[in-house]
């Protein structure tokens, strides 16, 4: 009767299982669509040496730059270090691992990892740093480096709306990396503003089928802007 | 005179042509979209998931959840579209985009680019640029010229990290536009007021000067 009931009523719960060392897949773009009471809880609880796989860190204040600075993270996998001074300081120093990964190709990486794939060729990243001790292939006379899938042991996300199997309607570019994070996490864990009953939402809507969320959690959000930029006219 | 950063934005806008869809990187590529052309229609693309980005809001439309790739805040036009990242680099690697702009801190006569990182200095990562540059076919790289010191960014061999190989063909600099082609650069275009001796001088990879070369034309 209730087996496709994903909700879960407390941040503790929701964040339950998750252990010294493990790797988490975060959605995310800056600040945008990140699922920032999943960070918290996860900084409350004080969980170390994670690997965390995220487009970027939040800023020094907000996001992922949370675990940041109370040295929660052992390794990144990111696209971009730019806004965020401390991360920047902190892989300068060697204190965590950073693989830069273009963004294309982590994104894809999640997909893979959420889709049954182990790897895949792309052509962003040969001949630079990034496709250093990569296999290289040639297609029609073109080269690829092979990338490796990615899978977490939790993912967390954050959409704008579910009903109560985990079926996800996001918003605008709070997407972002969202639905791949959450396919590529062996528990998938996520945040939304508001559930519906299950029938509510129109099938041809939903973007992200339930099947891939476990655990389900309605938060109330601060959605904190990095560029707050706007015309006169 | 060197081109202002408008001014860049001003000529590289120069080249969007109706009907295209376009990436803007950040910075003096985003301010192009302030030129586009009269009588044509571009979409932009930003590569966190939006296809037909808008100006910035007004101060009541402001919306966390719309930003371009810059984590500045946007709108959405008429007609625009959302996705996932992955449905964004599938339409950028696939080669659907019809023009991408982008910084660089380098690039070369073999069409390599350097953007992402300084060692030992800077570590800014490379976002979506060595995506962009390994899928499209048609890239523009907006830059300065030299350093304020006077040290060329248009080299022989990049010095710093690649962002992506044998992929740039065309520059637009504060000096000049140029394009890339057998192993040099050609000059196409001058800034206005900026002789090509001046341009010779600063560009230390092998450059190309053909007959006259016209100065940039801009509509005021």
């Amino acid at each position: 009767m209730s087996g496709f009931n994903k909700i879960i009523n407390s941040y503790e719960d929701a964040m339950d299982g998750l252990v010294d060392g493990m790797t988490i897949i975060s959605g995310g773009f800056g600040l945008c669509g990140i699922p920032e009471n999943l960070i918290k809880e996860i900084k409350r609880k004080g969980t170390k040496d994670l690997t965390v796989a995220s487009n970027n860190c939040g800023t020094d204040k907000h996001g992922l730059g949370l675990l940041l600075s109370d040295h929660q993270v052992k390794k990144v996998i990111a696209s971009y270090v730019g806004e965020n001074a401390l991360f920047e300081k902190q892989m300068m120093s060697g204190e965590i691992e950073v693989d830069l990964t273009p963004q294309g190709t982590l994104a894809e990486k999640m997909r893979a990892g959420g889709a049954g794939i182990p790897a895949f060729y792309t052509p962003a990243g040969y001949g630079t740093p990034v496709g250093d001790g990569k296999e290289v292939r040639e297609f029609n006379g073109r080269k690829y480096i092979l990338e490796e899938a990615l899978q977490g042991d939790f993912s967390i996300a954050k959409a704008w709306k579910a009903d109560s199997h985990g079926n996800l309607i996001f918003r605008r570019t709070a997407r972002n990396f969202n639905p791949m994070a959450i396919t590529a996490g062996k528990i998938s864990v996520v945040e939304v503003e508001e559930i519906v009953e299950v029938g509510d939402l129109d099938p041809d809507q939903i973007h992200l089928p339930g099947i891939y969320v476990d655990r389900l959690i309605k938060g109330t959000f601060e959605k904190n802007i990095e560029q707050r930029t706007v015309r006169n006219t | 005179m060197a081109l202002t950063r408008e001014q860049l934005a001003q000529r590289v806008a120069q080249e969007f042509k109706d009907g295209y869809y376009i990436n803007l990187g950040i910075g003096i590529p985003t301010l192009a979209a302030n030129y586009i052309p009269k009588g044509i229609d571009v979409v932009l693309q930003s590569e966190n998931g939006i296809l037909g980005m808008g100006p910035f809001p007004r101060d009541e439309e402001v919306d966390a959840d719309i930003i371009n790739a810059g984590k500045q805040t946007v709108t959405l036009i008429e007609g625009a579209s959302v996705f996932s990242s992955a449905d964004s680099f599938a339409m950028i690697r696939g080669g659907h985009v019809d023009l991408t702009i982008l910084g660089a801190f380098e690039v070369d006569c073999q069409g390599n680019i350097a953007s992402y990182m300084i060692p030992g200095k800077l570590i800014k990562g490379m976002g979506g640029a060595m995506d962009l540059v390994s899928g499209a076919e048609n890239i523009i790289v907006t830059m300065t010229h030299a350093s304020k010191d006077g040290v060329s960014k248009l080299l022989s061999n990049c010095t710093l990290p690649l962002t992506g190989k044998e992929c740039i063909k065309r520059v637009l600099t504060d000096l000049a536009l140029l394009d890339i082609e057998g192993g040099r650069f050609i000059l196409r275009e001058r800034a206005p007021g900026v002789s090509v001796d001046e341009i010779v001088k600063l560009t230390a990879g092998e450059l190309e000067v053909t007959g006259d070369v016209p100065e940039m034309i801009f509509e005021i």
